[in-house]
C-alpha cells in the first residue's frame, strides 16, 4: 500500500537500529562443572548422562555413563555416591538419586544386552593388568577403548576382587557382577584367572609394554586379643571370602564382630543371615565417629543387629568375651574406664581393616611405599617407569568407585606413556555452585525412594535388600536433575531476552547471542536456571 | 516390595521451553519460529519488562488467532520505544492514536472488522488494545470502561509498571503506596506516594462482569500465555493486566526485571488470578512465601523505607496490603494431600 | 425525490445512502436527531452492513472512528459545541493520521455560559485542526455536502467536517430533494483506503516523528488542503452531473457583479442576508453577497476574485475571536491583501441571538456609508453590558456575569441541554 510519509512505517524495520552498541557488558555461554561430576571419584559425567535418561533414551544415557565407568550396575548398588553429597539439588529439596538411576541404567543394559563399542584403532600394544578388582577392570576397559590389548592376570578363581570376595550378595548379586565382567571380556579384555603374579618384572618381560597393578588390600589386620580358644577368633576378610566358597563359615548362634567399618557391618549382617540369633558389633567409639555409612548402620539395626558403642574386647573366652567400657576424652579419643562386662559369644570376627600384599613388587627399583600404600604420581605411575598402580593398594579411601577412577586415569596415562607423552588431564571447568543457579525454575519434586525388601527376608536370605527403580521412577528421578552449569536447552535465555537477541540453533545445538541487538541487560544470565551464562565486560 | 507413587514431573517446568514436552505443550516463546511481534532494534531500556511483556502477550495472541490480529496502542514507553520514525519494531498491523483512547480505537477496529467480515472481505480478525498503567487506569479509563460496558470484542492488555515512565517516572494511580516518583518525591513527613484507596483495575474490570479478566507477570510466562490463549477463546471485552517491572522507574538492576515480578507475586503484593464473568476462577498460588521487605528492599524507589532507621510502620502497612491480597484472592499455596 | 422533512433527518438519510460502515456517536443538542435517526435505521435494518456504536464520550466517538477508519471502514460521527471540544485531541489525531472520517458539526455556541443555540464558535475553534470544513447554507446543501464530503475525504485521505447551523437547519422542516441510492452509488465509489490495518500487509500507523520530519508531515497536510481547493469545485460539477443541481463548491456569490458593497458570511444566515440584499437592491443599492462554503481550505483566490470589483466588504460572522474580533474576517482580509478595500467585521448571532433583516439593513446601510466601526457587535444590549461593567467597577465581588445579565434583561426559560 502507498504509505503516508513518516506516520506510517514498514513492519519490523527497527532491525536497522543496532542496539548492541548500548552494551557495556556482554553475556557468554559457558559450561561449568556440576558438583556431582566434581565429586564422582570415577569422573562420571553425571549431568551428561542424566540428560539422556530424562528423555527416556536410556541406551544413550548408559553409553554416556560408561564412557567413564564400565560397571554401572555394580556402581548403582555399592557406590557410596559422593556425587549425591555434592548434588546442588539438596539445597532445593533432596539430592538427585543419581545412584539409583545409575543402577537402573546398569540393569537395563544387562537386560537388553547392550555391548560396548570399540573406539580407537588397534595400537598393537599389550598392557598387563594385575588383579580383576574394580581398579583392574576399569583400567583394562579404558585401555581397550584406547585401542590397546589389556590382559588381566588374576590370582583368584573368579574375577571381581573385593566386589566378589568382600561385598555380600545381598548388596551385590553375583549375576550382576558376572554380567558386567562378561561384557568386558566380550569387549576384548583378556582375563586369565588363577594366574597369580609373583614377580612383576619377570611377568612384564612376557611381551607387555606396561603394567597396571590393582591387587587391592587383602591381608586382614589383626589386633591382639588374649583368647582361650583361638579357633573362635576369625577375620572378616576370610569369613566373607568363604561365603563365596561352598563351605559357609561356622560362626555359631552368638556372633561378635569387632570393628566399626562397613566390613564389620557386612559381616554382622551376613552372620544374621547365616542363622545367628545374635550378632553384636563391638566398637570403640560412638555412632557419629563410626566410619561405616549411616545408612548401612541403620539397615543393620533394622535387621536386629545390636551395637555396643564405646567398647573394646579385652579377652575372648570359651563361650563369652570380656569387653571394657570406654569414654571419650576431650579430643574425642576413647579411653579405657576400667569397667568390664562379659557377653556371650560363640565366635569373634575381627573387622579391623586390610593391608596390601606387595610381595610381587619385591626387587622393583624406584618404588616408594608409605604406610603400606604404594605411591603414585598424578598419572598413577609408580616410581618405576611403566609400572602403574591404583585402587586399594594406592589409597586409603578404598571404595569401588575410587578404584574405577584410578583405573581410568591410569589407562589414559598409560596410553600417553606408550606414545612417549605425559598425560595431561583437560583443565577442569569452574564448579557450578548453587549460588550461580536460579533454582526457581525447577518444580518441586521429592526424591524417589528405592523399594526395600521386607524385613523377614532380609534376616533370613541373601536376597538383594535394596530394589531398583522401575522405568517411570528412574525417569522421574533423572528429571530431578537441574543440569547444573550446563545448558539443557530450557529456552529461558531465548525467551526472556527483551530484545530477541538470542538465536536458537535447534535441538542439541543450543543458542548464540546476536550481539547486534543484545543491550547487555543480563536478564538471560540472571534467569538461566543452571548458571550456564556469564557476563563479561565489553572491551571498548 | 513397597511402592512409591510417581508424580509426573519435568525438569524446569517453569522454564520457557522444555525439550521433554511435546511441541504442542511448549510455550510460544520457546518456538524458534515465534512471531517476534516486536522486532529487535526497539529502543526500550536495557531489561525493560514492558518490551518483554508485550512480546510475550502479543506473540501468544498471534498464535491464538492464527496471525489474524491487529493492535491499537496507547501513548507510552511501549509506543515510543517501538515506533520512532523511521523505524518500527512491530511486525503486525498496529496503530497508535493517543494516550487515552486505545480502548476506543480498538472498538473502532473491531467494528470495522465485523462489517468487513460480514461483507466477506476479511477473515476472523481479532483486536487487542494495549497501554501502560497510566494510559489504562488514569487517562484511558473512560474509554476502557465504555469498551467493557458495551462488551466490544477487544482484548485490552495493560502493562503495569507502576507509573508514567515515558514522561520520566511520575505517579499514576497504579503507583504503589510509599513509592518514590518524580511527582511523589521521598521527602517530607510521609515520603513517597500516598496510601490512597488503591485503584486495582482488574477488580474494576471484573465489576463490569466482562467475560474474562486476568492478571499476570513477566515472571510466569506459561501462565501469561495460557491467559492470553484463554482470553482469545471468548468474544467480547477481555482484560489482562500484566505486571512489567521497569528498571528505570523502580531503580532495579536491568537483570532483575523478572526477579522483581516474581517477588511481587510471591510476596502477595501482586495477586495473579483469572476471572470469568466477574468471578475468580483460579489463582496462581504463592510458591515460596516471602515478606514484602524482600520485594521492597532491592528497589531504589523504596530506598527511603530502609537505611539507618527503617520505616517499620510503613513497611507493616505495605505488608498488611499484601496480606489482604493473600486473604482476598486465596493466594496461599494449598498443601497437597497425599 | 422531493420530501418535506427535518434537516437532521435529511442528513441522516443522506448519510445512510453513502453506505457508512461504522457510525459512532455521543448525544449533544442539536446533533441528536441525526444520530438518533441513524441508530434507528441500523436497528431496524434499513441501514445494513453498518455498526452503530453508542460510545461513552465524544472523545471515544472520534477515537472509535479513528479505529474503524484505519480498519478500512467508512466512518461517520456527529457532534457539536462542548462535544467537539471534548474530542479535540482525537480530532487533530484523525487528520494527522490522514483518516477520511466524515463528521457533522451541528454548530452551537460554546460555554460558559452553557448555551445550546447556534453560532459558529465550535467548528471555528477547530480552524487549524487539519480537517476540511464545509458550511451548509440550507438543508438541501447540508444533505448534498455530506455526499460530497465522503468522496472528498476518501480521495484525499483527509477528514471532513460538514457544518450546519444548529436548530436553524438541524431542526427546521424544509423541502429537500432526496437522491436515490443509485444516484449516490454512481457518485460515490466504495471506500478504498490509502492505508489500512491489514493482517496481510502489516504496517505501523501513528509513528513518533521528531524534528527531522515533522515539518514535512505538517506541510503535506497543508498541501493536501491546497489540493482540496482544486477538487472541491470539480466535485461540485461532478455532483451536478449526477444529481442535476448545484451544491457545494468553494464559494457562492449573489449579486456581486456590480456590487460596491459585498457582505460575506457562512451558513444559514446567508438566506436572511440575501433577503435583505434583495430589498436593498430594490432601493437601488449596489450590494451583493459572498457565501463561503469551504472555510477550510480557505479559498483565498476565489474570495479575492469575487471581491475584485467592489469597494468595501462586510464580514458578518457568528463567531468571536475574543480580544481581536473576527475570525473569518481575518482570513478574508488576507485574501484581499493589497486590493485597497475597506473591510468591516460584524460579530452577530452569538449563542442563538436572532439576526433580523431590520438590523441587517441598518447595518449594511451604515457600512455603505462607511460609518461602521472596524468591529461591530450586532444588536448588542449596551445597556446591560454597561450596567455590568459599572457593577464590576463598584464591587469587588460583583457575582457571576451571566446570571447578573439574565436578571437584568429578564430572559425566561433558559433551558439547559
Ligand atoms: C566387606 C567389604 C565391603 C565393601 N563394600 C564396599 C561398598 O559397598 N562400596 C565400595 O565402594 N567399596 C566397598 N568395599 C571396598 C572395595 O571393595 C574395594 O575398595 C575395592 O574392591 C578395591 O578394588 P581394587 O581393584 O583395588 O582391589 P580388589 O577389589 O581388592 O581386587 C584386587 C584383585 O587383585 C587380585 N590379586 C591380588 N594380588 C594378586 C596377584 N599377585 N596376582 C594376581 N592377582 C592378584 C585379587 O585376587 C583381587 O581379585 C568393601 C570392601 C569390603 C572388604
Ligand atoms: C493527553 C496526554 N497527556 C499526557 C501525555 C504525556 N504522556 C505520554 S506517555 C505518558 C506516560 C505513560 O505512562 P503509562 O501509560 O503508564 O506508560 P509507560 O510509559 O509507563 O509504559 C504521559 C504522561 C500525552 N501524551 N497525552
Ligand atoms: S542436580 Fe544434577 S547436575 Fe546438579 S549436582 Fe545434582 S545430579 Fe549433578
Ligand atoms: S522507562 Fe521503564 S517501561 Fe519505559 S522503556 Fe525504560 S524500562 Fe521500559
Ligand atoms: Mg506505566
Amino acid at each position: 500500500m502507498e504509505k503516508p510519509f513518516a506516520i506510517t512505517l514498514n513492519p519490523g524495520s527497527s532491525l536497522a537500529n543496532h542496539t548492541g552498541s548500548w552494551r557495556t557488558v556482554r553475556p557468554e555461554y559457558v559450561s561449568r562443572l556440576p558438583p556431582c561430576n566434581a565429586a564422582c571419584p570415577a569422573g562420571e559425567n553425571i549431568q551428561g548422562w542424566l540428560f539422556h535418561a530424562e528423555s527416556g533414551d536410556y541406551e544413550q544415557a548408559w553409553r554416556a555413563l560408561t564412557e567413564n565407568n564400565p560397571l554401572p550396575a555394580i556402581m548403582g548398588r555399592v557406590c557410596y555416591h559422593p556425587c549425591e553429597n555434592g548434588c546442588n539439588r539438596q539445597y532445593v529439596d533432596a539430592s538427585v538419586g543419581i545412584n539409583s538411576v545409575e543402577r537402573f541404567l546398569g540393569d537395563e543394559a544387562i537386560k537388553r544386552g547392550w555391548k560396548f563399542a570399540t573406539q580407537a584403532p588397534i595400537s598393537g600394544k599389550r598392557v598387563l593388568v594385575v588383579g580383576s578388582g574394580p581398579a583392574g577392570l576399569s583400567a583394562a576397559y579404558h585401555l581397550t577403548r584406547l585401542g590397546h590389548q589389556a590382559v588381566i592376570y588374576e590370582a583368584a578363581e573368579l574375577a571381581g576382587g573385593m566386589m566378589r570376595f568382600g561385598i555380600p550378595k545381598y548388596r551385590l548379586p553375583r549375576e550382576v557382577l558376572d554380567a558386567e565382567i562378561q561384557r568386558l571380556v566380550d569387549f576384548g579384555v583378556e582375563l586369565h584367572l588363577q594366574t597369580k603374579v609373583t614377580n612383576i618384572l619377570d611377568t612384564l618381560k612376557k611381551g607387555f609394554d606396561a603394567v597396571f597393578l590393582g591387587v587391592g588390600a587383602h591381608i586382614a589386620k589383626r589386633a591382639y586379643i588374649p583368647a582361650g580358644d583361638a579357633n573362635k577368633v576369625l577375620d572378616a576378610v576370610s569369613v566373607l571370602h568363604n561365603m563365596e566358597d561352598a563351605s559357609a563359615p561356622m560362626l555359631g548362634r552368638k556372633v561378635v564382630v569387632y570393628g566399626g567399618g562397613n566390613t564389620a557391618i557386612d559381616v554382622a549382617r551376613t552372620a544374621k543371615r547365616l542363622g545367628a540369633e545374635e550378632a553384636i558389633i563391638v566398637y570403640r567409639r560412638t555412632r557419629d565417629k563410626m566410619p561405616a555409612h549411616d545408612f548401612e548402620v541403620e539397615e543393620a539395626l533394622q535387621e536386629g543387629i545390636s551395637i555396643k558403642w564405646l567398647s573394646t574386647i579385652k579377652e575372648a573366652g570359651e563361650s563369652d568375651i570380656m569387653i571394657e567400657k570406654m569414654a571419650l576424652d576431650e579430643n574425642g579419643f576413647p579411653q579405657p574406664t576400667g569397667e568390664f562386662e562379659r557377653i556371650e559369644a560363640d565366635s569373634v570376627v575381627l573387622a579391623l581393616g586390610q593391608d596390601t600384599d606387595l610381595s610381587l613388587l619385591d626387587n622393583v627399583p624406584g618404588l616408594i611405599v608409605d604406610k603400606g600404600l604404594i605411591q603414585v604420581d598424578k598419572g598413577m605411575m609408580t616410581g618405576h617407569p611403566g609400572v602403574f598402580a591404583g585402587g586399594d593398594m594406592a589409597n586409603n579411601e578404598r571404595t569401588v568407585t575410587v578404584a574405577v577412577g584410578h583405573g581410568k586415569k591410569a589407562a589414559r596415562a598409560i596410553d600417553a606413556w606408550l606414545r612417549g607423552e605425559t598425560y595431561a588431564p583437560p583443565p577442569k571447568h569452574e564448579i557450578a555452585t548453587f549460588e550461580r543457579m536460579n533454582p526457581w525454575y525447577y518444580s518441586d519434586a521429592p526424591k524417589t525412594m528405592r523399594p526395600v525388601l521386607d524385613i523377614i527376608r532380609r534376616q533370613s536370605t541373601f536376597d538383594e535388600v535394596l530394589g531398583g527403580l522401575d522405568e517411570s521412577n528412574a525417569q522421574f528421578e533423572a528429571r530431578r536433575c537441574m543440569s547444573c552449569g550446563n545448558c539443557f536447552e530450557c529456552d529461558n535465555c531465548y525467551g526472556v531476552c527483551p530484545d530477541n537477541a538470542v538465536i536458537k540453533l535447534g535441538p542439541g545445538k543450543g543458542f548464540k547471542f546476536n550481539y547486534d541487538y543484545c543491550k547487555g541487560c543480563g536478564m538471560c544470565v540472571a534467569e538461566c536456571p543452571c548458571g550456564a551464562i556469564r557476563t563479561v565486560p565489553e572491551e571498548n | 516390595m513397597s511402592f512409591q507413587p510417581v508424580k509426573f514431573y519435568q525438569t524446569g517446568t517453569f522454564t520457557v521451553g522444555n525439550r521433554l514436552l511435546p511441541p504442542e505443550e511448549r510455550s510460544v516463546q520457546a518456538s524458534g519460529k515465534r512471531f517476534n511481534s516486536i522486532n529487535s532494534g526497539h529502543r526500550a531500556c536495557q531489561g525493560c519488562g514492558e518490551a518483554l511483556g508485550a512480546r510475550y502477550a502479543i506473540d501468544a495472541a498471534m498464535e491464538a488467532t492464527d496471525s489474524q490480529l491487529i493492535a491499537a496502542n496507547a501513548t507510552g514507553c511501549l509506543e515510543v520505544f517501538s515506533t520512532p520514525y523511521p523505524e518500527t519494531s512491530w511486525q503486525i498491523p498496529w496503530i497508535h492514536s493517543l494516550f487515552g483512547n486505545a480502548a476506543a480505537v480498538a472498538t473502532g477496529i473491531a467494528a470495522a472488522m465485523k462489517v468487513k467480515r460480514a461483507k466477506g472481505k476479511v477473515g476472523d480478525v481479532r483486536v487487542v488494545a494495549q497501554g501502560g498503567d497510566g494510559g489504562t487506569t488514569d487517562i484511558g479509563f473512560g474509554c476502557l470502561s465504555g469498551m467493557f460496558e458495551r462488551n466490544d470484542d477487544v482484548l485490552y492488555i495493560c502493562y503495569d509498571n507502576g507509573g508514567y515512565m515515558n514522561t520520566g517516572v511520575q505517579r499514576s494511580s497504579a503507583t504503589p503506596a510509599a513509592a518514590r516518583t518524580a511527582t511523589t518525591p521521598a521527602v517530607g513527613h510521609d515520603p513517597g506516594n500516598v496510601f490512597g484507596q488503591g485503584k486495582f483495575l482488574p477488580a474494576i474490570a471484573m465489576a463490569h462482569d466482562i467475560p474474562y479478566v486476568a492478571t499476570a507477570t513477566v515472571a510466569d510466562l506459561r501462565d501469561l500465555e495460557a491467559k492470553v490463549r484463554r482470553a482469545m477463546e471468548f468474544r467480547g471485552a477481555r482484560y489482562i493486566h500484566i505486571l512489567v517491572p521497569c528498571p528505570l522507574g523502580w531503580g532495579t538492576p536491568s537483570h532483575d526485571t523478572i526477579k522483581m515480578a516474581r517477588l511481587a507475586k510471591e510476596t502477595g503484593i501482586f495477586p495473579v488470578f483469572e476471572a470469568e464473568h466477574g468471578e475468580v476462577k483460579s489463582v496462581l498460588a504463592i510458591r515460596r512465601p516471602l515478606p514484602v521487605e524482600e520485594y521492597l528492599r532491592p528497589q531504589k524507589r523504596f530506598a527511603h523505607l530502609f537505611g539507618k532507621s527503617p520505616a517499620v510502620a510503613t513497611i507493616a502497612r505495605i505488608q498488611a496490603l499484601a496480606d489482604k491480597n493473600i486473604r482476598k484472592y486465596r493466594l496461599q499455596a494449598r498443601q497437597e494431600s497425599h | 425525490m422531493l420530501k418535506q422533512m427535518e434537516g437532521s433527518r435529511a442528513v441522516a438519510e443522506a448519510i445512510a445512502l453513502c453506505r457508512p460502515e461504522v457510525i459512532c456517536a455521543y448525544p449533544i443538542s442539536p446533533q441528536t436527531h441525526i444520530v438518533e435517526a441513524l441508530g434507528e435505521m441500523v436497528k431496524e435494518e434499513t441501514l445494513t452492513e453498518c455498526e452503530f456504536i453508542n460510545v461513552e464520550s465524544e472523545f471515544a466517538a472520534m477515537s472509535v472512528a479513528i479505529g474503524s477508519s484505519a480498519g478500512g471502514a467508512r466512518s461517520y460521527t456527529a457532534t457539536a459545541s462542548q462535544g467537539l471540544l471534548f474530542m479535540v485531541e482525537a480530532v487533530y489525531n484523525a487528520s494527522g493520521l490522514g483518516l477520511p472520517i466524515v463528521m457533522t458539526v451541528a454548530n452551537r455556541a460554546i460555554g460558559a455560559p452553557i448555551n445550546i443555540w447556534n453560532d459558529h464558535s465550535d467548528s471555528l475553534s477547530q480552524r487549524d485542526c487539519g480537517w476540511i470544513q464545509l458550511f451548509a447554507e440550507t438543508n438541501q446543501e447540508a444533505l448534498d455536502l455530506h455526499i460530497q464530503a465522503f468522496k472528498l475525504a476518501e480521495e484525499l485521505s483527509m477528514p471532513v467536517m460538514v457544518c450546519m447551523d444548529g436548530f436553524i437547519l438541524t431542526h427546521a422542516y424544509e423541502r429537500v430533494d432526496m437522491p436515490t441510492q443509485a444516484q449516490v452509488d454512481a457518485f460515490l465509489p466504495p471506500y478504498e483506503p490509502r492505508q489500512v490495518l491489514d493482517t496481510n500487509e502489516p504496517v505501523s500507523i501513528g509513528a513518533m516523528v521528531g524534528p527531522e520530519a515533522f515539518m514535512e508531515v505538517r506541510y503535506l497536510a497543508h498541501a493536501k488542503q491546497l489540493q482540496a481547493l482544486e477538487r472541491i469545485p470539480q466535485l461540485a460539477t461532478e455532483f451536478q452531473t449526477v444529481f442535476g443541481r448545484e451544491s457545494g463548491g468553494l464559494i457562492h456569490t449573489y449579486q456581486t457583479e456590480d456590487a460596491e458593497t459585498i457582505v460575506i458570511a457562512m451558513g444559514s444566515v446567508l438566506g436572511t442576508i440575501k433577503d435583505t440584499v434583495d430589498v436593498m437592491r430594490e432601493a437601488g443599492h449596489k450590494i451583493g453577497v459572498l457565501g463561503i462554503t469551504s472555510y477550510r481550505p480557505f479559498p483565498l483566490t476565489a474570495v479575492a476574485a469575487a471581491l475584485k470589483n467592489c469597494k468595501r466588504f462586510v464580514v458578518l460572522e457568528k463567531s468571536l475571536a475574543v480580544g481581536i474580533g473576527g475570525i473569518v474576517a481575518t482570513d478574508v482580509r488576507m485574501a484581499v491583501t493589497g486590493m485597497g478595500l475597506k473591510g468591516f467585521t460584524v460579530v452577530a448571532g452569538l449563542g442563538g441571538r436572532a439576526i433580523t433583516m431590520k438590523s441587517l439593513k441598518a447595518l449594511f446601510e451604515k457600512a455603505m456609508r462607511e460609518e461602521l466601526e472596524l468591529v461591530t457587535f450586532l444588536d448588542l444590549d449596551w445597556k446591560a453590558v454597561n450596567k455590568q461593567l459599572d457593577r464590576e467597577k463598584a464591587h469587588r465581588r460583583s457575582g457571576p456575569v451571566a446570571e447578573a445579565l439574565l436578571r437584568d434583561v429578564g430572559v425566561v426559560g433558559a433551558r439547559n441541554y
